[in-house]
């Protein structure tokens, strides 16, 4: 049998995974451990999921390719346009998946976590959509930081509701949520906002995340006259549009899988993301996976200027495809992703969200050949860092 | 035998108390634990502080972080606790999130927690499957009790298997919340606490959640073996001082 990198059978990749919950989840997350597969392979909920990615998001996102990129780093470069989609990420291709989930398992009433206001947008765009109820928990210091998506998700008709416990941001924006799904556990569905949390989330949203892998391959067929790159490259803040953009191609070892890794102020400058270097195995929001803690095991507190990068784990599969050597990881520092978030703008007139500028920092730390095909997930558009780019460019 | 079994073979209903070690004050562990027995307490869980205790409320959540800001780790509350068995002779429990236990290294855990004399553990995130499967024999191999829970959601077969599993007691929660939550114990969770009473099981129960007073300790105790007080004790002492602990116990139990 060939070797595979994806999860097997009881929620684990390799070592990392599985479900690591109070007694008070389980029956929530057994019954969607229990029915996700099924319902996932309906064919009528393939095609509500179909139809919905293509009319309301507008997938397929296209496969560009980045001339003036190419030509500055003597490789060729396509992006994947993932910031195109509408409320402008790649969030949103799981939010929908998980919407239709929760209603075939009879909920009606959506809560979710939100670092940025991304994922928070997202899940409130589709409650809107579906006519649910939609309660995002976000921590107090990023709902003082992001303004705007917090005007969005209200007027969406979502609750925002701050986390006021911890250091008040994603970790404990993400703890809110889960207490919320253990104090309502009959009517609720906690949509996660990536490829983290208790077995069968990481596996969940990677599959509704892998449309965009399942698009770059015959995209990149018809360009090229061949489904693989030879690398696939994508920004990790707990890791779902890296799995996604990974997903076809990680049990094919001729393409290199490279992660980004958010390094903050610096590896070794006390604030920093870069969870591949400074996390060691744990358990953090119930699953066993490389997360950033003090040598007594309490959660440490990331730091990142973009908002999406600054969680203190990252999701198992990304643990694994690093601690079995599949992917490479490199980390960027915020001045390496600004950088890169402007050159992006001034050679192709797109400007990037901070995250996704991470991933486009790889060219300060890997050269490729020239008739390297290499894949950049641009999971984000910027305006929703205007006022960072602004602040750090005096604009 | 182990002196939760011994404890939980006495006739009268158990109340167990339940702190985190390193609040109000780092060192304040052994002077609550000795005014605790003294007071009569049958049995108490020691709450080993966590950065991210998702099963707990905002009383446990706060009394967790000022307990980290004070300094508390893993080896700090076993230095404190190394010579308790010397003062104090009740039933002890480490409650914590299992992190902190795995870093630790889960054997030198509970190699730790047989020498200073701890009895038995309560790890609400370590999932009994997987306690069954990797870690059972580490903690029999150490002489220690772990304690699962049971919410008013959990199956009957799965209630069965956790019965199967445990060799204490089975932590019953009182409703499906977060520690702190309720006031008062409504029709629901009298049901409940009868329907679980009447499954027979192999191992008695003890409620925890939402118990503050004598009346909510009285209806939890009515259909089970004893009571857990965790929040409504954290907050007397945020406003009491320690030395009247025993004003506290003495009105849940007698008054
Ligand atoms: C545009 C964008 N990219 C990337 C991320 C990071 O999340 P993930 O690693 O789950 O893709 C976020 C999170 O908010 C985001 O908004």
């Amino acid at each position: 049998m060939k070797k595979t990198y994806n999860i097997d059978n009881k929620g684990y990749y390799g070592e990392f995974g599985g479900a690591y919950i109070p007694e008070m989840l389980y029956p929530n997350v057994e019954e969607l451990r229990q029915n996700y597969l099924n319902i996932m392979a309906e064919t009528s909920f393939q095609d509500e999921f179909d139809q919905l990615l293509k009319d309301y998001v507008g997938r397929p996102s296209p496969l560009y390719f980045a001339k003036r990129l190419s030509e500055k780093h003597n490789t060729k470069v396509y992006l994947k346009r993932e910031d195109l989609n509408h409320t402008g990420a790649h969030k949103v291709n799981n939010t929908i998946g998980q919407i239709l989930m929760a209603k075939r398992l009879g909920k009606t009433r959506i809560i979710a976590e939100t670092g940025a206001g991304q994922h928070g947008v997202a899940t409130a765009t589709v409650c809107a959509l579906m006519g649910m109820e939609c309660i995002v928990y976000m921590g107090e210091i990023d709902i003082a930081r992001q303004a705007p998506n917090v005007a969005r998700m209200k007027m969406l008709g979502a609750e925002v509701r701050p986390a006021l416990s911890g250091s008040k941001t994603l970790k404990d924006a993400t703890n809110e949520a889960i207490r919320d799904w253990i104090n309502n556990p009959v009517k609720t569905h906690y949509i996660i906002g990536s490829a983290i949390g208790p077995h069968p989330y990481p596996d969940m949203v990677t599959r509704f995340q892998s449309i965009i892998s399942k698009e770059i391959k015959w995209q990149l067929n018809k360009k090229e006259g061949r489904e693989n790159p030879d690398f696939v490259v994508a920004c990790i803040g707990g890791g779902s549009n890296a799995a996604g953009t990974y997903y076809h191609f990680i049990d094919d070892e001729d393409v290199g899988i490279i992660a980004i890794e958010a390094a903050g102020k610096g590896i070794q400058s006390g604030e920093s993301a870069a969870t591949s270097v400074l996390g060691k195995e744990g358990i953090i929001h119930g699953c066993k996976t490389l997360l950033m803690q003090t040598s007594d095991g309490q959660i440490t507190e990331p730091y990142s200027i973009s908002a999406g990068l600054d969680y203190p784990g990252v999701g198992p599969l990304h643990s694994h495809l690093y601690t079995s050597g599949r992917a490479e990881f490199f980390s960027a520092t915020d001045d390496e992703a600004m950088a890169a978030g402007l050159e992006l703008t001034q050679l192709e007139g797109i400007i990037p969200a901070i995250e996704s500028s991470h991933a486009l920092a790889i060219f300060s730390h890997k050269t490729f050949k020239p008739d390297d095909i290499v894949v950049i997930s641009l999971s984000g558009r910027g305006d929703k860092d205007l006022q960072n780019y602004i602040d750090y460019f005096n604009l | 035998m182990n002196r939760i079994n011994k404890k939980l073979q006495e006739a009268k209903k158990l109340l167990s108390i339940y702190f985190t070690a390193g609040y109000p004050n780092l060192n304040d562990t052994v002077s609550i634990l000795q005014r605790l027995e003294k007071s009569g307490v049958d049995m108490v869980e020691i709450g080993l502080p966590f950065s991210d205790p998702l099963a707990d409320g905002p009383t446990i959540q706060a009394s967790s972080t000022e307990a980290l800001k004070h300094g508390m780790t893993t080896k700090t509350l076993f230095n404190q606790l190394k010579d308790i068995r010397k003062t104090v002779s009740i039933p002890l429990l480490i409650m914590g999130y299992f992190n902190p236990i795995l870093q630790y290294g889960v054997d030198a855990f509970c190699q730790e927690c047989q020498n200073i004399g701890i009895d038995g553990l309560i790890i609400p995130d370590l999932p009994v499957n997987v306690y069954n499967e990797h870690y059972r024999k580490t903690f029999e191999k150490y002489g220690l009790v772990n304690v699962f829970l049971i919410t008013p959601q959990t199956s009957e077969e799965r209630i069965r298997f956790i019965d199967s599993v445990s060799n204490g007691f089975i932590y019953m929660v009182s409703s499906a919340s977060t520690t702190g939550a309720k006031t008062g114990f409504g029709q629901e969770q009298t049901a409940y606490f009868k329907r679980i009473a009447n499954m027979n099981l192999n191992h008695p129960q003890i409620v925890g959640f939402g118990i503050s007073n004598q009346e909510t300790f009285c209806q939890a105790t009515q259909n089970a073996k004893g009571a857990i007080i965790g929040s409504a004790f954290i907050r007397f002492l945020d406003n009491n001082n320690i030395d009247d602990i025993k004003t506290f116990i003495n009105s849940i139990r007698n008054a």
